[in-house]
């Protein structure tokens, strides 16, 4: 089913790019999520003060939170890749809290911007390891012991391609799924209000979903910077 | 089958997979909810037992509920793929423009 009116679709329909918008929504979105971003960081941070206060109070509660979350989990070690994973936890809960607001398409119901962000956790974990371990990370997926490697090997592998599977279709599945009921609640009794309950729903499986990617991240790194079994 | 035109053999191939798809979702929302009571019983009775622990276990158990939640997920897009984005969607809507 094709999303009736999108705002920001419109304004590109506007511009001369109508027919790039109609056909990749996802992307449009994508742009307009990335500049709420950076608007929202540059006036939190215009002026930096030692007691905080406003827009940087509740900035720095976030990113402190979401901080000392991580190196709970993966210890001291951890802190340098902090950045990409709290860039990836707040484009995903921006993106997925976007399909709240009548009229806009949210970018991760859309296959190709949960598995961007999936292959990029996973690749980076790869990075990891190999930074950590040096030629010898092959032994996270060899197993305990000797004679059990082959089959050990193909089971390492399939698991972290299923990492890179679970990690995007969970998201996709999750956001394409709300998206869907509300449509299909909007068709079938939207002057009586019926979305509103699945909406609100959706703040929390919203904020959810972004908080499960973020410590499926951290549990996947946290395990290749680990020494081996 | 002989007597069939292909339109209906296709037709018949698309109610097939949209009745799994309808079974394979309710079988899928059936397990989920059987898995998702299991770990909320024994996070309620970790409260129960231990009432200070109450912010920790309940977290435990929301993060519990959302991997639970993602198998039913994985369900639910494989019968939206059978339902929209079917394999043979192209070949089917193709035999239903060009015969009739």
């Amino acid at each position: 089913m094709e999303h009736p009116y999108l705002f920001v679709v419109k304004f590109f329909e506007l511009i001369g790019f109508g027919h790039f918008a109609h056909a990749y929504p996802w992307v449009i979105y994508s742009w307009f999520v990335m500049i709420v971003l950076i608007i929202l960081a540059f006036l939190a941070v215009r002026k930096i003060e030692m007691i905080p206060s406003g827009a940087q109070n509740v900035f720095e509660i976030l990113i402190s939170g979401i901080e000392e979350f991580m190196v709970e989990i993966t210890g001291e070690e951890g802190r340098p890749f902090f950045p990409l994973i709290a860039t990836v936890f707040l484009y995903i809960a921006t993106c997925n809290l976007l399909g709240l607001i009548p009229g806009f398409y949210p970018p991760t119901a859309s296959i190709n911007t949960t598995l961007s962000c999936a292959l990029t956790v996973v690749v980076f974990t790869h990075v990891i390891g190999v930074k950590f371990h040096g030629a010898k990370y092959i032994k996270h997926f060899l197993g305990p012991v000797w004679w059990l490697a082959p089959l050990i090997l193909i089971i390492e592998l399939i698991g972290h391609f299923a990492r890179i599977l679970s990690l995007s279709i969970r998201l996709f599945g999750n956001i394409t799924g709300h998206e869907l009921v509300l449509g299909i609640l909007f068709l079938l009794a939207g002057a009586f209000f019926a979305p509103l309950p699945i909406m609100a729903l959706g703040i929390f499986v919203a904020l959810l979903q972004a908080f499960v990617f973020l410590l499926l991240s951290i549990i996947y790194f946290s395990g290749a910077m680990e020494e081996a079994h | 089958m002989e007597g069939m035109t292909i339109q209906t053999q296709a037709l018949q191939f698309f109610i097939a997979c949209v009745t799994a798809a309808g079974f394979g979702i309710a079988i899928a929302a059936f397990g989920c909810g059987i898995a998702q009571g299991i770990g909320l019983r024994s996070a309620v009775e970790g409260i129960a037992r231990n009432p200070e622990s109450s912010g920790k276990v309940t977290v435990t158990m929301i993060i519990g509920l959302a991997l639970i939640e993602s198998l039913c997920i994985y369900a639910l897009v494989v019968a939206l793929i059978l339902i929209f984005a079917h394999p043979q969607a192209a070949s089917i809507a193709a035999l239903f423009a060009h015969g009739g």
